[in-house]
């Protein structure tokens, strides 16, 4: 009993030791912030150097005349309604078979296949063809579309191919909104005595809406940006009538600004620069489209 | 002694179910239990149930009795298999891909285990309302319109979704605002809804899964008035963590809980009033007394 209890609180409480050093935090808090800044500014500047260059060059050629007219060997008489044209069909070919294929894809992954090993790799080799240089889509939809089902070189094989381009973009961000939704929505639809198909039809689609044709609008407008594929699938450089989509030859806008891009003279530069206005307009249509279709799909959702 | 004096009585009528003698204690202020002194009739019976995820069993053994027109609490601490077994009467839970069930649940003298009975339609005539209000993203009268229109319902549409959400209550809040989102409404009205969308189908039993747990006091009260309303037709199931609410709001308790083996297991059932003041085992004792749980 001379040892003394160990377990007795000491006479007077050592204090808790604590160091604040506000100041410290704080600045460490500014130079975060400022870094995220930095990084903002980094990418406008980037966009701004381009966004002048291309208005600097392009903006005098850009009229009416312009996009109505055809492709011609005098820069002042050049038009790009047939690349338009072209990009318009293409894109619009893909909407039609990306959408019914990416999103029946992903629900089947998400909704309907078990979760083992074969799956999974299903899953994770779709991930791994979104990263697939573009220019092997090229490849692939020639010998597949041009050659082996007899398409040609036709503003339907190139929507076919860039649909196989984009097709993975499109299942990846459909499997992400689906998942997105709760399970609570999945057996909210189960008791009341839905099926599978009606509990994804009427639960879990339309909670899932808005990502995936958010993601269909971001893939398609990355389609209609995109000239290295077509570029082997026989888009043509010069084509001064408005393209049939089964037959005959067509445009797309990113090939007729590489094509006048690719030209020595300063006219056509200037040309190929009102053409990449164009290109950017489209872009911020569909993007804002995007905008508006997301808006109108969430109306009812509030997670 | 005492103790073994004032247990005779009540062994005696949970043996022959809830007898008169109870049934006048328990008779809530709405007068809704029926007035009949006939012996209750069972919408319900679990016989032998166990569930098992896997090689575990989550529930073992379980016979439980549902009366018609009545609601019974499931109560028991947390992990006892209370939601489990919940889940199993409406066959939700074979949507669990390791998970299985033994035994038998008659409904109306058929087994919802047996091979030919499909878990889609079962889920019709047993109806369940969860624990986090879960409207569809969709507007308020197609959340109602939902459950018939999956299920084939050929009458008026309009007059059944007003009908349902008169019945739950909330006809009064939305009328005006039947296109609005179904996720536009508070908690409390959330639940209500669900609960409409449930009594749309007209299902026969309808489960409740802690249908309070997410919801403020004000709110809790108003879906416990709304149960005391729809038991005059429907059977209620209900699992509850608010042993208050049990006592306040059921007809009958059911207490679980789980063994060493962590399997889930019914101790005592009967009516609420005798599981609450005068419980038969000990474990319940402890557990309504709040000394466990």
């Amino acid at each position: 009993m001379t040892v003394a209890n160990p377990t007795a609180p000491p006479a007077t409480p050592v204090a808790p030791r604590f160091e604040p050093a506000l100041m410290r935090r704080k600045l460490t808090g500014t130079i975060f912030y400022g870094a995220c800044l930095a990084a903002i500014g980094v990418l406008l500047l980037a966009l701004t150097f381009l966004l002048i260059d291309v208005f600097r060059r392009g903006l005098p050629w850009l009229d009416l005349g312009f996009l109505s007219g055809v492709p011609s060997r005098r820069p002042a008489n050049a038009g790009i309604l047939p690349a338009l044209v072209g990009s318009f069909q293409v894109g619009i070919f893909v909407a039609i078979f990306s959408f019914p294929l990416g999103v029946a894809a992903a629900i089947y992954l998400t909704e309907y296949a078990k979760d083992n090993w074969f799956n999974r790799l299903l899953q994770t080799n779709i991930s791994n063809l979104a990263g697939v240089p573009s220019i092997i889509y090229g490849i692939l939809g020639l010998a597949l579309f041009v050659r082996l089902l007899g398409l040609g070189p036709t503003s339907l094989a190139a929507g076919l191919t860039m649909t196989l381009l984009i097709l993975p973009v499109v299942i990846i961000a459909s499997i992400e909104a689906l998942k997105a939704v709760p399970d609570a929505q999945r057996e909210g639809a189960y008791a009341l005595g839905a099926t599978r198909w009606q509990m994804v039809r009427g639960s879990i689609f339309p909670a899932a809406a808005p990502g995936i044709m958010t993601g269909l609008i971001l893939a398609m407008a990355r389609a209609i940006g995109e000239a290295a594929p077509l570029l082997l699938i026989g888009a043509s450089v010069f084509v001064t009538f408005l393209p049939n989509p089964l037959e005959g030859s067509y445009t797309v806008l990113p090939i007729q600004v590489l094509q006048w891009a690719s030209r020595p003279q300063a006219d056509f530069q200037g040309i190929s620069a009102a053409a990449i206005i164009v290109i950017l307009a489209l872009m911020l249509v569909l993007n804002g489209l995007a905008l508006v279709v997301r808006a109108r799909l969430s109306r009812h959702i509030q997670w | 002694m005492n103790t073994q004096l004032s247990e005779a009585p009540v062994r005696e009528a949970a043996t022959n179910g809830p007898g008169p003698a109870i049934r006048l204690a328990t008779l809530p202020a709405g007068g809704a239990a029926p007035t009949v002194d006939a012996a209750p009739e069972y919408v319900v019976e679990l016989r032998d149930v166990s569930c098992y995820y896997g090689a575990f069993r989550a529930v073992r053994n379980v016979d439980i009795k549902v009366a018609k027109n009545a609601i019974t609490a499931l109560i028991g601490p947390s992990g006892c298999g209370k939601s489990t077994l919940l889940r199993t009467i409406n066959r939700m839970n074979d949507l669990v891909p390791s998970y299985r069930s033994e035994g038998q649940i008659m409904l109306d003298g058929q087994d919802l285990f047996a091979k030919e009975v499909d878990p889609v339609a079962v889920r019709r005539r047993v109806g369940m309302v969860f624990q986090k209000p879960n409207p569809f993203p969709k507007t308020i009268w197609e959340n109602v319109a939902f459950g018939p229109k999956v299920n084939g319902y050929k009458g008026n549409l309009n007059e059944l979704v007003e009908t349902s959400l008169r019945r739950a209550a909330l006809w009064d809040d939305v009328k005006d605002k039947l296109k609005q989102s179904g996720m536009s409404l508070s908690g409390g009205q959330q639940q209500r809804l669900c609960i409409a969308r449930t009594i749309a189908v007209n299902p026969e039993v309808i489960l409740m899964d802690e249908p309070c747990s997410a919801l403020d006091p004000r709110s809790t009260l108003q879906i416990e008035e709304l149960m005391a309303e729809l038991k005059r037709e429907y059977t209620i199931v209900i699992v509850t963590h608010n042993m208050q609410q049990a006592a306040r709001a059921s007809d009958t308790t059911v207490f679980m809980t789980m063994g060493e083996d962590r399997a889930g297991f019914v101790v005592e059932q009967g009516p609420t009033a005798q599981i609450f003041t005068n419980p038969r085992n000990q474990l319940t004792e402890d557990y309504v007394s709040g000394r466990f749980g």
